[in-house]
């Protein structure tokens, strides 16, 4: 049981997200950055899927009511605990009434508070995660706020070392298998979308150019500011299903990304769409960064879908033996 | 690739033409049918998604307004492949009709959440009873849910009364509010912008997250609206 102590405005409940109820036009929802939640879980030796909290807006304070085990994961927001510094990426233990605090982060958007045994709301329609726009999930369907008890399940049997230990970020750990930022700009691979030739020669300049996250982004979608690209037709499009990173353009030209709290319909054309492997690094994008877009294959998106695999086992081998070795010793 | 209207009164489907089929993204196949936005047209999708609907690879289907988003578990090798799977099973759909629960909607026409009624009436050039009279004598189908937690898109809408789309949406349209959007009509299940017409207002509740089945309405089920109160 934590006890929120201060938040800002836009904090939640994320679990992997609720998928399968697009067709009763219910959005997914879920972590912007899965990755991040997902290792926060693995640390803890939680479930996979357990929630935890995303916290994108800062300062983030938090006082452990019960001790027990946490981790953070994301961007890295300079934790604290009792004032002594914790690195990112890392689990550790805190005793009853220590005091954790999230600071705005010099890179990246957002931080993950994972939990021993997973944040303890109920489940609606089958997942944890907070839908603000429909009102449900999560905290009573809303944001954290100050004063807030947040429960935990049981943990499961673990042993944690004294100081906890961390894990190799994933943006150093797999710095191969996604593309390297040119000149500070993001590079996210996508594939061509169904009205992705009706632009004709602006597809090139989708393409080509940088493009500015604009402040007028959250987690329903990033709005891009560049230079304006438009069909070269207007065609009456008939709305049809969408996931996130389906990247549309409104008449206006500039782009929008739909993110984790994604509209399930759209009707405006869609130039492109971006790999699922690169969604955790568009949703750790901060509003003003540059990014381009790279056309990509289905086999680069498996390629890079397997190197994300392989480093979530290898970060699960590697936790379950660090437990092993130090309860061991102990 | 050609956009022929299909005949109107026939639920035998052109078996000939392919479907158009795109990515969106990795895992996300979208399937849109040729010809035009009926209910012939959306029956063969309402087949469609039955018969993907029991297959193990797919992890969702989302049908939408005479199209098929296909979503599956995993991202495939040979998305070829995949695509001449769908256009197969495309070409081998019958057009089927769901057999939908009727649902009348009890309606208050004009009032404060009628903001658009004088701008229908001046684009179809008819008074607002009439424009009332011939929304409420139509005989609607639920095409598909999206956009919003239960919304409904209804088909059926009477031409004359067709408004396009607002291109500067309204921010705080009221939840219940009956719209008219282009040639669809449907009920605001949440307060928010809304790009759509408003010429009504309805006290059902579409959506109920914590029920077994959350939304009031499903594809192929027939709506009527009741003029409870009309206020003009």
């Amino acid at each position: 049981m934590i006890e929120i102590v201060a938040t800002g405005p836009l904090n939640t409940v994320q679990d992997l997200g609720r998928p399968g109820y697009r067709n009763i036009g219910v959005t997914a929802s879920g972590a912007m950055d899965p990755l991040a939640l997902r290792i926060g879980n693995v640390l803890l030796g939680n479930a996979p899927g357990a929630a935890g909290i995303e916290v994108q807006t800062f300062p983030f304070q938090v006082r452990f009511s019960e001790g027990g085990a946490f981790a953070i994961t994301g961007a890295d927001c300079r934790a604290t605990l009792d004032g002594v510094p914790l690195p990112p990426w890392w689990t550790a233990g805190a005793a009853p009434g220590q005091m954790l605090e999230l600071f705005p982060p010099l890179k990246d958007a957002r931080a993950y508070l994972c939990l021993a045994g997973g944040v303890a709301v109920a489940p609606v329609m089958g997942s944890r995660s907070t839908s603000l726009r429909g009102g449900f999930g999560g905290l009573q369907g809303r944001v954290l706020a100050t004063g807030d008890h947040v429960a935990t399940d049981r943990a499961a049997d673990g042993f944690l070392p004294k100081g906890g230990f961390g894990v190799v970020p994933p943006a150093v750990a797999l710095k191969d298998a996604f593309p390297v930022a040119e000149g500070g700009a993001l590079l996210i691979r996508a594939l061509p979308a169904g009205e992705h030739d009706l632009f004709g020669a602006d597809a090139q300049r989708f393409w080509s150019q940088l493009w500015k996250i604009s402040a007028r982004s959250d987690r329903t979608g990033y709005r891009l500011s560049g230079d304006p690209i438009h069909p070269t037709e207007v065609m009456e499009m008939r709305s049809h299903g969408v996931v996130p990173g389906v990247i549309q353009v409104p008449p206006a030209g500039e782009p929008i990304v739909q993110m984790s709290d994604a509209n399930t319909a759209g009707g405006y054309p869609k130039i492109a769409g971006v790999i699922e492997a690169d969604l955790w690094r568009l949703g750790q994008a901060r509003i003003g960064s540059l990014l381009r877009f790279v056309p990509a294959t289905h086999a680069e998106a498996r390629a890079a879908e397997q190197a994300l695999a392989a480093y979530i086992a290898d970060v699960h081998k590697t936790a379950r033996l660090v437990r092993q070795a130090l309860a061991g010793m102990a | 690739m050609s956009f022929q209207q299909a005949a109107p009164a026939s639920i035998v489907p052109d078996t000939d033409e392919l479907a158009r089929i795109s990515f969106i993204g990795t895992r996300a196949f979208l399937i849109e049918a040729p010809g035009a936005f009926d209910l012939p047209t959306q029956r063969r999708i309402w087949a469609l998604s039955h018969a993907l609907e029991t297959r193990p690879e797919i992890a969702e289907i989302v049908p939408g307004m005479t199209n098929l988003l296909v979503i599956l578990k995993e991202t495939p090798e040979t998305p070829e492949a995949v695509v001449h799977a769908l256009q197969e099973e495309w070409r081998r759909a019958r057009g089927v009709d769901l057999a939908g629960r009727e649902i009348e909607i009890a309606v208050t026409y004009g009032g404060e959440h009628a903001g658009d009624l004088p701008a229908l009436c001046d684009l179809s050039g008819l008074s607002d009873r009439e424009v009332v009279r011939i929304h409420h004598e139509g005989t609607y189908r639920v095409f598909a849910l999206g956009s919003a937690p239960g919304f409904g898109y209804l088909h059926g809408l009477d031409p004359r009364i067709h408004m396009p789309r607002k291109t500067v949406p309204s921010l705080h349209m009221a939840r219940g509010s009956v719209t008219i959007g282009g040639m669809q009509t449907g009920v605001a299940v949440l307060t928010g912008p809304n790009g759509w017409n408003s010429i009504g207002f309805a006290e059902l509740q579409m959506f109920d997250p914590m029920a077994a089945a959350p939304a009031v309405m499903a594809p192929g089920d027939t709506v009527r609206f009741r003029p409870e109160r009309i206020e003009l």
